[in-house]
């Protein structure tokens, strides 16, 4: 039993998921869909716990290593896993109340189960070993991801999942065609035997033409500035609980398998000094950090603020794997975990406004502080993570990236990144300033405090903002592990 | 010439794939964009199955009377898949293979990008048929599948 955890986190939720569609039944359905989402919690942790004793390789079926498909779990793909299986089981704790009231009764088996397969996707391209199987794993997340989205209860939503559908599959394709070519240039799938294969290949055209459209497919996914415009309407149009869930896991997974794609496939040296990506992700990160922020500050719906507030963060992780090197690598892979927490905790709380107000404009909220402290207050605590203030996660990751950044004396690097925390006081201030200093709006005025059931998995996730702001051991100590391992294995060749 | 011309199914797969993502791009009408979508897709399987195929190939089943045989060169073609154009795969092949009619039915094409083919596939028509329910859905909210319509009447409500 003890060996089949790896495949165990893929195989239950893939098939509780058609399973509870057959049932039908939503309470049950929805009580289920908790309890699968709690076991896998539970596994990805027991997985994590054994990596003291090296990393994990579980082969399908039996068939060996390079003709087979393989699961790998190591520091990095278990500590990816852990946060999203853990968010993923701490929203569903949350969303009853707030699906019943955004989603349609007849659609809520629907829902739950698109909710698992997500979740499948999303954890299976972090632990398969196999290309192709992360193109397969990655279509499985964002197709039921966009069906997620289109449940929305605005007429836009249909319209912003079709937007995210069209350029995803755009991305997700360009991938595809990028494997394809690897391909035709190695002969094999597995992502070990490749890594082992490219240097005699390394310098044609092909390899070349393979990478660019796998960073691209990759770019799309991830929201990189410049092709992030599928980003904001869909987070803004989807049910709260989906945005929850997505914007803090989606776009780290994609970061996660970049990582994979830079680190373990194709070495630094091919990536950062062959060609000039390390300069290239860091000019699109600074500029992408800066335009999202400014963005941000201008919007009056407090959704969409936080949508373009995680396009600038997306920003901060890049900007650590451009750095290439331990320090960069272990605040990049930090910032993935405490921006998940940050993010996850912040949508809660949005979820909370919708579920009570009813509306997400910011001329709505005024005033809500009065009528809804706790939820208020959270948004408080979340805020002065997402902006890095001392004692919070945000301040972990964010002091990393800078000792990082100081000790490659990237001087004009470290000056904008602090620059760019003011604008997230900017904007998170609006709407403190709404909630607490304007006159009550006749919405805020007849709003009750959110519901307990709410409320307190909210606080645990904001809570832990601020656990993980003062104690590192396993958020930056687990990142620091996997990004030696990570640099360890490019320096021996890609030999795992 | 030979080069340009042998790799002709490289160019219908550039061809198509710059088709269909023009398609994607320009169109304003929903349905024309998920059919540029289909095309592009189209273009990748096209892709694969041209890198998998070997010149004089057949498909790989083992016949009973040369399992031995022809199950080696089977798994020499699953392990030298790497074939850029086919002939080196096919050059490679030569050297197992000795002489006269009935060795050359034992060259094999590469069943793999076919394979992998069948699961892009399947991909390609969930999302075909998840984009067309949206669209449905668009066209019962809004009453037109035109895009810039559409935005327009968003920008007015």
């Amino acid at each position: 039993m003890i060996e089949q955890l790896p495949v165990l986190v893929i195989v239950i939720p893939l098939m509780a998921a058609p399973l509870f569609v057959l049932i039908g039944n939503r309470k049950l359905v929805l009580l289920l869909t908790q309890l699968v989402c709690w076991t896998v919690f539970g596994i990805t942790v027991s997985l994590l716990s054994r990596m003291q004793y090296g990393p994990i390789s579980y082969e399908l079926g039996g068939w060996p290593s390079p003709y087979g498909i393989v699961y790998n779990v190591d520091y990095l793909s278990a500590f990816v896993m852990l946060f999203v299986s853990g968010l993923g089981a701490i929203v569903i704790t949350y969303a009853p109340k707030s699906v019943e009231r955004e989603v349609h009764h007849s659609k809520h088996s629907l829902f739950y189960a698109s909710y698992l397969l997500c979740m499948t996707g999303l954890l299976g391209m972090c632990i398969t070993g196999d290309l192709f199987n992360v193109f397969v794993f990655l279509e499985i997340s964002s197709l039921s991801s966009y069906a997620l989205i289109s449940l929305g209860k605005t007429r836009r939503a249909p319209l912003a999942a079709l937007h995210y559908l069209i350029i995803g599959t755009v991305g997700a394709t360009f991938f595809l065609i990028g494997i394809g070519l690897l391909y035709q240039m190695t002969g094999t799938l597995n992502m070990a035997d490749i890594a082992s294969r490219l240097q005699a290949v390394e310098s044609s055209r092909t390899m070349l033409v393979a990478f660019a459209f796998m960073t691209v497919g990759l770019f799309i996914k991830m929201a990189v500035f410049p092709l992030h415009t599928w980003l904001p309407n869909a987070y803004t149009y989807a049910p709260s609980v989906v945005t929850c869930f997505i914007a803090a896991t989606a776009t780290k997974v994609s970061v996660y398998a970049f990582i994979r794609l830079i680190y373990v496939i194709f070495t630094p040296q091919f990536a950062f000094e062959r060609l000039p990506l390390d300069s290239a992700l860091m000019a699109f990160s600074l500029v992408g950090i800066f335009v999202a922020s400014a963005a941000a500050i201008y919007q009056t719906n407090i959704k969409r603020l936080l949508a373009y507030s995680s396009v600038a963060q997306i920003g901060y992780m890049l900007l650590g794997i451009s750095m290439s090197n331990v320090g960069g690598l272990t605040a990049g892979i930090t910032h993935m975990f405490n921006h998940a927490l940050i993010k996850g905790g912040l949508f809660m709380v949005v979820g909370c406004f919708a579920l009570r107000i009813g509306s997400l404009k910011l001329e709505d909220l005024r005033g809500a502080g009065k009528t809804m402290p706790l939820t208020s207050f959270a948004w408080v605590v979340g805020g002065l993570g997402l902006i890095g203030v001392p004692m919070t996660a945000g301040f972990v990751s964010k002091w990393l990236l800078l000792t990082s950044a100081l000790s490659l004396e990237l001087w004009p690097v470290a000056v904008l990144m602090l620059l760019s925390s003011l604008l997230a006081v900017v904007y998170i201030w609006r709407v403190v300033e709404i909630l607490y200093f304007s006159p009550a709006s006749h919405l805020a005025k007849t709003a009750k405090e959110a519901p307990m059931a709410m409320l307190i998995p909210t606080y645990i996730v904001i809570g832990s903002t601020i656990v993980f702001g003062c104690w590192t051991v396993y958020s930056a100590g687990i990142a620091h592990a996997a990004a030696e391992s990570l640099l360890g294995i490019s320096q021996m060749g890609g030999v795992q | 010439m030979t080069d340009f011309l042998g790799l002709y199914n490289y160019w219908i797969v550039i061809f198509l794939m710059m088709t269909g993502f023009y398609i994607v791009i320009a169109r304003e009408n929903l349905i024309k964009t998920i059919i540029g979508l289909n095309i592009f897709q189209t273009s990748v399987f096209l892709l694969y199955i041209t890198m998998g195929k070997v010149t004089g190939g057949t498909a790989p089943i083992l016949k009973g009377s040369h399992s031995g045989e022809s199950h080696g060169a089977e798994s020499h073609g699953a392990e030298s898949h790497g074939a850029e154009h086919g002939q080196e795969l096919h050059a490679a092949a030569e050297g197992h293979l000795d002489s006269g009619v009935e060795a050359v039915t034992e060259i094999y094409s590469n069943p793999i990008p076919s394979v992998l083919m069948l699961t892009a596939i399947v991909v390609g028509i969930a999302t075909t048929a998840l984009a067309l329910a949206l669209v449905v859905r668009i066209r019962e909210e809004y009453g037109t599948i035109e895009e810039d319509e559409i935005l327009e009447m968003d920008r007015n409500s």
